[in-house]
């Protein structure tokens, strides 16, 4: 299994925004939705999740509102803003580039001599 | 785009710093929120409730934690922290008032003194003058050996031809500029009657040009002011003489003002920053150096040379052209020397010319006061670290009283450098607090030191408006006083080990060790302001103490000046009509009082043999000696006809000095350069004659009567009258005899009143600020030193209370923990003592030129400090040794 500290640098806040651009979540609902659609390879501790998400805020990519959840409690909602969605189209463009041509790499063949 | 998204967070980064209280409990909810949901996840997987938050709360791994990483991403800023931190200082400095208050105000009066040293050191040198180049602008200084006693000396005076010779030198590297001395001057803007002084300072016509100076009103003065010997009769008023004595009356200017003897026209007024160039005195009024009879003196020593570089032109050339020029002067002159003892010549061409900034300008004030305010700054730095090192002990304790407290803020997650942070803060805070209280003293300590060195015939005027450099002065000095008050006991805060904390152990071992280092220092500093104190009151006591060879009390000294030098019998009629007025006992005459620091040196050949030891002289009238009450030890007084150049009286040192016996009634002498000899027919006691602090130079008097070239008496142009009265304060008198001169002979002109003692004292004044101040600083110290010392050993007579009870208990003799209270703590302050006498051992050579015939290497100095502190030890050692004694092991040994 996959530990936050395995995250390629960078990439907590790409999957972040990503999962934030599907729908406004809170803190405790990312931590349980980040292994759901990850197949469980992805996995965030509260320790990295709080302080990347009050980074996104402070960088303006994210903003957060306090609103009641579905069983009536109070939640800080975190949701997208329009930067965090520049951010991300821009981040998801160099991930895809960065990952095929890693992909592309490791799918040499290897020449024995 | 970045500034874009970095001014939409702004408001929330705002947030984050001025709400503190909201975000931190917005945060509080987020994660209590985050934990609730996680122990229920566990209880719904079957947990039980207490194991589930126990599981939770080690899964989200310490909350303290959490919220500490989640603060540091707001705003990646520790601002915010800062504001936690001085919140929660703040709390814990009103939570012990007094102590805070005793360390502020401890800080406080320390950081004023060194304020106030500062803002006199940069009055006096640092400050630049308002002129277009200040650092372009170079002093010419000479340094040789003294002509009296060979002792290394500087001096900043040339004569006037001099300095043409030197101008025309370097014409295409500097403008050179010939200032004189400011000097209290009598003027008079209507009538005879009303004689005022004024600071008159004559100044190269190209001055104000040359420093790029525009005046408020009028004009000043240009090169074209400045061509011929008097024949430019135009003065210029500086601002704020213009505006304290006329009011800015604009109609000043035009109008003319009597100086000494001639009448100039007021052409114009400076700008209202400008007062001259001699830090220490405002120039009142410039005059042009041609109108200065001096110009044509080829010995007259009365200009100071300023060096105005030109662009791009290094001091080091024009120097060495400077010296050129000096070097063949000198050799000039030496030639006209011959005659004169072979020491003498080497002296006089040991001289040299140097450059040095002087763009804050040069003054004799500045000569007077550069070691003493140098030293003053010294002791002032050592009473200040006194006070920090007692602040840190303060907290240090404090902060072992936290060491719990520190412990489970670290157990719970804080960083170690959030808690080093949060003791800084509160140094921090009481160093501010500290420092406004300083700058508050300083105001009225400043002002105070300056009133302090006035003297009667210098008054000292100092520009002391704060500028950027007191500015930063006083955040440097308040920087560092929250660091070294603040770094050893925010280190130690920081250092706690978590375990042995909580557990209870106290920190002693290392509290001990940097405690007693502080103590250490604190007794050296201490050691080392008492001894310099006590080298300045003994030195001032001798001053005081030491007869001036003459009695000064009640007697007044009336200056007087004819335009046109009057015939002796007018002066001696006027002598006698002082002798008439009520409280009057004695009347004499002589050239100029003693100590006025006036003088006169000549050679003196015996046997047509040039002795290299110079002499002084005075004329004096018949009866002077009577009235000073300077006993007759052989021969007899002047008389009537005695003549100047004829006869002579002589002091003690003079008839052993050049005749080898005390009785040298009948010999002669003759002075080098003058033709015809000279018979002793008195010998005196030695009276003081410059200053009080020579040694009994040789002397010789004259009668003040001389025969002129056609042989009749010469008339005099100027003397003092010296008055012994019977009345307790001889200056109520003043008035009286003014009036009586001024009905009997309106020729003479009074241009001075003053009391001997008056010139005494203003000889003293220096040493009097010394002694005084030096003494308040020693008592200060001796005092935070002995406050410091009882804190600690208090402290630590409570933290082992226990242990001592438990001694007892088993049998130790009180005696043992008296020991175990005491010894340690006095050997670190002997130990500190020890290295306060060694570092007070090597400064003392440097204060030598401060000091009277007490020597800083004399053993006796050295132990009056040491008793004064060890007294002051075993005082601070009393209570807390009572407070151990009175232990009663039951009490204490139940209450545990």
């Amino acid at each position: 299994m996959s530990k936050p500290s395995d995250f390629v640098q960078g990439t907590l806040d790409l999957v972040l925004l990503k999962i934030l651009a599907l729908e406004p979540l809170h803190g405790w609902a990312i931590s349980q939705r980040l292994p759901a659609v990850s197949g469980n390879v992805l996995q965030v501790s509260e320790g990295s999740l709080y302080p990347a998400l009050h980074k996104l805020e402070v960088a303006g990519w994210i903003k957060a509102e306090w609103k009641i959840t579905e069983n009536n409690r109070r939640a800080k909602f975190y949701s997208i803003t329009a930067s965090g969605r520049k951010a991300l189209n821009d981040q998801s463009a160099d991930w895809d580039r960065l990952s095929k041509a890693v992909s592309q790499l490791l799918r040499l063949k290897e020449v024995r001599a | 785009m970045k500034v874009m998204r970095w001014l939409t967070a702004l408001p929330l980064r705002l947030k984050t710093l001025f709400l503190t209280g909201r975000v931190e409990q917005e945060l509080d909810e987020e994660l209590a929120f985050h934990l609730e949901r996680q122990v229920e996840q566990f209880m719904e997987r079957g947990v039980s409730p207490e194991e589930a938050r126990r599981m939770a709360l080690k899964a989200m791994g310490g909350v303290e934690r959490e919220k500490e990483r989640c603060r540091d991403v707001r705003a990646g800023q520790w601002l915010d922290l800062t504001r936690a931190d001085v919140v929660f200082g703040w709390r814990q400095l009103m939570k012990r008032k007094t102590t805070t208050a005793t360390a502020v105000l401890s800080l406080g009066l320390a950081i004023g003194g060194c304020i106030s040293a500062f803002r006199l050191v940069n009055a006096l040198f640092l400050h630049p003058m308002p002129v277009s180049h200040p650092e372009r602008l170079y002093g010419i200084y000479r340094f040789g050996k003294g002509f009296s006693d060979g002792k290394p000396r500087v001096e900043t005076s040339y004569e006037y031809p001099v300095f043409q010779q030197m101008q025309a030198a370097v014409r295409n590297e500097a403008e050179l500029i010939a200032v004189s001395y400011a000097s209290p001057t009598d003027v008079t803007y209507r009538s005879e009657e009303e004689i005022e002084k004024a600071e008159v300072q004559y100044v190269s016509g190209s001055m104000f040009g040359a420093f790029g100076i525009r005046p408020a009103a009028g004009r000043l003065l240009t090169e074209s002011d400045d061509l011929k010997p008097g024949a430019h009769p135009y003065a210029v008023l500086s601002h704020e003489y213009w505006a304290h004595r006329f009011g800015k009356d604009p109609h000043v200017i035009g109008s003319t003002v009597q100086i000494g003897e001639g009448r100039y026209e007021i052409v114009g007024i400076g700008p209202n920053n400008f007062t001259g160039t001699e830090p220490g005195t405002t120039t009142d009024i410039f005059l042009p150096t041609m109108m200065n009879p001096g110009v044509t003196h080829p010995d007259w020593g009365w200009i100071r040379i300023l060096v105005l570089l030109r662009p791009g032109i290094s001091a080091e050339v024009v120097q060495e052209q400077l010296r050129a020029v000096f070097e063949t002067l000198q050799r000039e002159r030496v030639k006209e020397f011959s005659g004169r003892p072979k020491q003498f010549l080497d002296r006089f061409l040991s001289w040299q010319v140097k450059l040095q900034h002087a763009s804050a300008g040069i003054s004799t004030t500045q000569d007077d006061y550069r070691l003493p305010l140098l030293t003053l700054s010294a002791l002032l730095a050592l009473v200040l670290l006194i006070a920090c090192a007692n602040v840190a002990n303060l907290m240090s304790a404090q902060s072992a009283a936290r060491a719990g407290e520190m412990a489970l803020r670290f157990s719970l997650g804080a960083r170690r450098s959030r808690l080093v942070r949060m003791v800084l803060a509160e140094s921090a805070m009481m160093g501010a607090m500290a420092s406004a209280l300083g700058l508050l003293f300083s105001f009225w300590a400043t002002p105070f030191v300056v009133a302090r060195i006035q003297r009667p015939d210098l008054p000292i005027r100092l520009a002391l408006q704060p500028d950027w450099l007191v500015v930063l002065a006083g955040m440097v000095i308040t920087i560092a006083v929250t660091l070294i008050s603040g770094l050893p006991p925010a280190l130690r805060a920081s250092h706690v080990q978590p375990v042995g904390a909580l557990k209870g152990d106290s920190e002693l071992k290392r509290w001990h060790r940097s405690t007693y280092v502080l103590i250490a220092l604190q007794a050296a500093f201490c050691f080392v302001v008492i001894f310099v104190a006590g080298l300045f009151v003994t030195t001032f006591e001798r001053l005081t103490q030491q007869s001036p060879g003459f009695s000064a009390d009640g007697l007044l000294l009336v200056s007087a000046a004819a335009q046109r030098a009057q015939e002796p019998v007018v002066w001696d009629q006027t002598a006698d009509l002082l002798h008439t007025v009520p409280g009057v006992v004695d009347v004499a005459q002589a050239e100029w009082p003693l100590l006025s620091g006036n003088t006169q040196n000549s050679f003196i050949a015996v046997d047509r043999e040039v002795n290299p030891e110079l002499a002084s002289t005075l004329s004096v009238s018949p009866g002077w000696f009577r009235a000073m009450k300077i006993p007759l030890l052989a021969g007899r007084d002047f008389r009537e006809n005695d003549r100047n150049g004829e006869v002579a009286v002589v002091n003690e040192t003079f008839a052993k000095q050049y005749f080898g016996t005390p009785n040298a009634i009948g010999k002669r002498f003759s002075l080098q350069g003058v033709a015809g000899s000279i018979q002793v027919v008195g010998v005196m006691r030695n009276a003081h004659y410059q200053n009080v602090r020579e040694g009994a130079r040789p002397l010789f008097y004259m009668p003040i009567r001389q025969t002129s070239k056609n042989g009749g008496i010469a008339p005099i142009s100027y003397e003092t009258f010296v008055v012994r009265t019977a009345v307790g304060n001889p200056l109520s008198l003043t008035e009286t005899l003014r009036k009586t001169i001024a009905m009997a002979h309106p020729e003479l002109r009074i241009t001075n009143v003053r009391t001997q003692q008056e010139l005494i004292d203003a000889q003293t004044i220096r040493e009097r600020l010394l002694a005084m101040l030096a003494t308040f600083f020693a008592v200060v110290a001796l005092l935070l030193a002995g406050i410091g010392l009882y804190g600690v050993l208090n402290y630590s007579v409570l933290q082992r209370e226990r242990e001592f009870g438990i001694r007892l208990a088993v049998g130790a003799p009180m005696r043992s923990i008296v020991q175990l209270v005491t010894t340690e703590v006095l050997a670190v302050v002997v130990a500190g003592a020890v290295v306060g006498a060694v570092v007070a051992l090597a400064t003392a050579p440097y204060l030598a030129t401060l000091l009277f015939v007490v020597s800083a290497r004399d053993p006796r100095m050295f132990m009056m400090p040491a008793a004064v502190l060890l007294g002051a030890a075993a005082m601070a050692a009393l209570r807390p040794v009572m407070r151990a004694s009175s232990i009663d092991p039951a009490i204490m040994l139940r209450s545990e």
